[in-house]
């Protein structure tokens, strides 16, 4: 924040005795923050307005009679602050035993527990016991509709939720209704959160356990829980996200802050897809045709790749179609691409479900559930590839019936096509996560990872190359679709086969032009746009 | 001697009309001199008022006791849109009536305070918020205020002026956070009642966004008369640093609890043994709430040598308030009363900050099981921290005035708490 390339006017301000430049305007959490010191607070969040009634991130600043709301108060010249001070330590220790006087202290059943903000700043700032010996108010458990369920005792009223479906999606289906210690979150009537499209993002923003999601709910433990940085791979805004692993299978998926692309949230529709990542049905061994034509295991890759190959060879010369999947990432289009250029060019084609409306969120219009319903569109359309087929991703292969030469899948699980598909070609060969049917006729099935289970980019809608990283393992012998081209391109050619994933996009990125420049450091886990020039940390 | 009753030691200016039918029709107030402070006024530049208000001393009377001319100033001087007086006749605080009988009796003179005022700040919307359950002084007031529209002496042009100020009498919803400036405007704008983060300051950032001033009923009542007779002249009542006369709502233990007004300044025990009558026969003082249920309580002792202005009142350990006095015989369980205002503040907290929302029950919580006398001393020092917790660390002063009583009643009548506690003695309670 101290230098941001502009000439906006800064204030300096000492907190807890060092001192810290930030752009006038800024609030004080704000600007301890920046400096790595983070005050305890429930009602402030970073995409929200701040109330400044949870009362929480008080302070100590110097000159004022009272503890300062340190969410509201603005970070001046000169002004001392202690946030550590014996005054708000004390001060924040009684708001936070106030905050457990009605708390059910259902951790063991609750699904925040580990993730919950009352833990943790009880934990660290809070009484060792608490003094309240009255009953507790209860309210019970309410279905808000959507996914989403609330634990009225939990709740500890900062009322993000409300500003967040007044705010950001601008659908006030949340208020608060009665006073004092009786009021409570609440829909208007049975009027829930069902017609919201982004209702997930107020069970992230909650810091307790008041609004839990039932898809989620009593599934795993937070601290089980392995987070690893991604990409929303069911449209093609590319929303950053975190897939949330445990025991090799996506638990759930939660938005990952990207200010530049989706803030701090993102749609239902995205959030409820992952179902398919962990779908067992999968190709696990590469399988080839032998020559009595029956499909048998090949016993290693190798073993597979190499009859393939010489078959390859063989054909060289022959027309070559290809198709892949908008769900590939750059790394195996490029891969795919450069294997058909290898073998003499061809068309490749890709075929992506395609949905009529798209669904903004008023608060922050950059964020749009998009039409395409696929993440690597643009990334295909900047490696040259062919859109073919309807909205419905069907269709569009008609030619293939009588094609002869050299026919390459990749991805695309070829649902709507018959068992016969490929049937006439000269080599057949798909590359994909699940067996289909219409695979019947092909020379080789090559088992390869999704990209839950793979590193690699995607180009989001608007040319951003975003990076994810893989949160599981993939299954058997399944490897990514970019190793297992170049590898037979390797066959062909000679070539050397990239070390990993980001060797494989500087490959491409050498003879793409608008990914010229780009390459894995520079695109960090914020992603780059292309043909802007490449901003590096310090410059 | 129409009006309950009057003593002869009151020094009635805004209460004179108290009683008499007559000063609710605009006919009859302006018989006994209406209206002719706003000609006045409205002949004089915006400045002149200020500065007339600001020389007469007069301080808010809902309770903080800000100078009115002073705040007056803190509005723009250019204008650049809309500017707003509210008047804030949302009078909840438990032991106050002095509003209700302002806006029952003399309507007119609110409305010309009012209208003063407007002028004064350059406000062209007038908001009158009147407590929901202020039906019949609602309903007197909407009169009033029809009246004078068709008089000319609201709306455009005023007395021919070219003034143009406009007037709205909105009605509450029944809740007490409302009076709060800040929640009253959210209330007014048709939000939930819940007092903003200050700054800004409603002369800055007030109703609908715009700058806005607001002012207690009875302060605006005492305009008129300011401007009528000259500050100097109001100065000539009440104390050097509280000038002017207040309006005392007495309740509780006394012979004859009303509303009495009286220069500030005025002795409390002059007040109780003489105005009012004195307490019922064969009974002693215990204890006094000098200025509504916010304040911190008195014992007999600490009323002996108090007089009624905002300092003397600090002086013996407690706040002038809105000047609500509540008598409390030797017959008062404290620990109920208190219990009872903390239970009202419970019930009326908005909700927004957690001390408040919380602390306000769990306070109600302890008290209520001390008063069935299954309480333990320990419970005496979590109310205190707990009090101590809630005071200074909210949006708006509820939470600090529900903690004021517990803390005081503790303080000056822990043996009261300890009877309970340890011998199950309800003293006080007959």
């Amino acid at each position: 924040m101290a230098d941001t390339g502009t000439n906006a006017e800064t204030v300096t301000l000492t907190i807890d005795g060092q001192d810290v430049t930030v752009e006038k305007g800024t609030t004080i959490l704000q600007a301890a923050e920046a400096m790595g010191n983070r005050v305890p607070h429930y009602c402030y969040h970073p995409g929200l307005t701040a109330p400044a009634q949870c009362r929480l991130c008080l302070v100590e600043v110097e000159g004022a009679p009272k503890l300062q709301a340190s969410c509201v108060t603005q970070a001046s010249d000169g002004q001392v602050v202690h946030t550590q001070s014996e005054k708000a330590l004390t001060q924040r220790k009684g708001v936070l035993e106030f905050y457990l006087a009605n708390h059910p202290l259902d951790c063991p059943i609750c699904d925040q527990s580990g993730e919950c903000k009352l833990q943790d700043y009880v934990h660290a700032e809070g009484r060792k016991r608490g003094r309240s010996r009255e009953p507790k108010r209860v309210f019970g458990r309410d279905d808000f509709g959507g996914d989403v369920l609330f634990y009225g005792d939990r709740c500890v009223m900062c009322t993000r939720c409300v500003r967040f479906m007044n705010e950001i999606e601008q659908n006030p289906l949340l208020t608060v209704v009665e006073r004092g210690n009786r009021s409570v979150i609440d829909t208007f009537f049975d009027e829930g959160l069902e017609t919201a499209d982004f209702a997930g993002n107020v069970v992230d923003i909650c810091p307790v356990g008041a609004l839990v999601s039932k898809d989620f709910l009593h599934k795993a433990r937070a601290w089980d829980l392995d987070h690893t940085p991604s990409i929303c791979p069911n449209c093609s805004q590319g929303c950053n996200i975190d897939l949330h692993t445990r025991d090799n299978r996506v638990q759930r998926l939660k938005p990952r802050t990207n200010l530049d692309v989706n803030q701090h949230w993102m749609c239902d529709y995205g959030r409820h897809r992952y179902d398919w990542m962990n779908r067992g049905d999968r190709v696990e061994a590469p399988l080839t045709r032998a020559a009595d034509e029956s499909m048998t295991r090949a016993s290693g890759w190798n073993e597979a790749l190499e009859p393939l190959a010489g078959r390859l060879d063989e054909l060289k010369g022959a027309e070559v179609r290809a198709v892949a999947s908008p769900f590939a990432s750059n790394e195996e289009m490029a891969s795919l691409k450069a294997l058909v250029d290898a073998l003499g060019g061809g068309q490749i084609r890709y075929r992506s479900p395609r949905t009529d409306e798209e669904i903004p969120l008023p608060g922050f219009p950059t964020l749009v559930r998009r039409r395409d319903l696929a993440p690597n569109v643009k990334g295909a359309e900047i490696l040259g590839l062919t859109r073919v087929g309807d909205d419905a991703a069907e269709g569009g292969l008609e030619d293939l019936d009588d094609f002869e030469g050299i026919l390459l899948v990749v991805g695309d699980e070829l649902a709507d096509q018959p068992d016969d598909f490929g049937s006439s070609a000269g080599l057949f060969i798909y590359l994909g996560q699940y067996p289909s049917p219409a695979t019947r006729t092909a020379h080789g099935i090559l088992p390869i990872s999704t990209h839950a289970e793979q590193e690699g980019t995607f180009t989001n809608h608007g040319g951003r190359v975003q990076r994810f990283w893989p949160g599981t393992h993939p299954p058997g012998a399944a490897r990514p679709g970019w190793l297992v081209m170049a590898a037979l391109r390797a066959h062909l050619t000679g070539s050397a086969v990239p070390a990993g994933a980001a060797e494989m996009f500087e490959e491409a990125a050498r003879s793409v032009p608008e990914f010229q420049g780009l390459g894995y450091p520079h695109l960090g886990t914020r992603g780059a746009v292309i043909n802007e020039p490449v901003k590096l940390p310090g410059t | 001697m129409a009006y309950p009753y009057r003593h002869e030691k009151e020094t009635p200016m805004l209460s004179r009309g108290f009683g008499d039918p007559r000063t609710r029709t605009l006919e009859g107030w302006k018989e006994l001199g209406g209206y002719t402070a706003l000609e006045k006024a409205l002949k004089s530049s915006r400045e002149e008022v200020i500065e007339e208000v600001k020389a007469s001393g007069l301080r808010g009377r809902g309770g903080a006791g800000f100078p009115t001319g002073v705040k007056w100033s803190f509005m723009p001087k250019e204008k650049k849109g809309p500017h707003y007086l509210c008047c804030n006749a949302d009078e909840s605080e438990p032991g106050t009536f002095k509003d209700r009988e302002l806006l029952r009796w003399t309507p007119h003179q609110v409305i010309e305070g009012c209208l003063i005022a407007a002028y004064a700040i350059q406000a062209e919307h007038v908001y009158i918020y009147c407590r929901g359950e202020f039906f019949e002084a609602t309903q007197v007031l909407a009169r009033a205020v029809e009246e004078a529209y068709e008089a000319g002496l609201i709306g455009k042009n005023i007395l021919g002026t070219g003034a143009d100020i406009e007037l709205t009498v909105v009605a509450g919803a029944g809740a007490y956070i409302c009076g709060e400036e800040t929640a009253l405007m959210n209330s007014l704008e048709g939000r939930r009642g819940l007092p903003r983060v200050k700054p800004p300051f409603p002369a800055a950032v007030g109703a609908f966004g715009r700058p806005t001033t607001i002012n207690n009923v009875e302060t605006l009542a005492a305009v008129p008369h300011i401007i009528n007779r000259g500050g100097a002249w109001y100065r000539g009542f009440g104390t050097e640093k509280s000038p002017g006369t207040k309006l005392f709502c007495v309740s509780g233990h006394v012979r004859r609890p009303g509303n009495y007004e009286l220069p500030l300044g005025f002795p409390m025990m002059e007040l109780i043994n003489d105005v009012c009558g004195g307490l019922r026969p064969g009974r002693t003082l215990k204890a006094v709430i000098p200025g509504g249920s916010s304040v911190p309580i008195m014992s007999a002792e600490d009323c002996e040598t108090c007089t009624l202005d905002y300092e003397g009142v600090v002086e013996c350990g407690s706040m002038l308030g809105c000047a609500s006095v509540i008598v409390m015989d030797d017959t008062t369980n404290i620990v109920k009363q208190v219990r009872r205002m903390v239970d009202f503040y419970a019930h009326e907290s908005c909700g927004q900050c957690t001390p408040c929302r919380e602390g306000t029950q769990w306070l109600s919580r302890i008290l209520v099981r001390i008063e069935n006398g299954k309480g333990t001393e320990e419970d005496l020092d979590t109310l205190l921290e707990l009090g101590d917790q809630m005071t200074g660390t909210t949006i708006c002063v509820l939470s600090d005035s529900a903690a004021a009583p517990v803390a005081s009643s503790i303080e000056k009548f822990r043996d009261d708490y300890l009877a309970l506690i340890r011998r199950g003695e309800r003293v006080g309670a007959a």
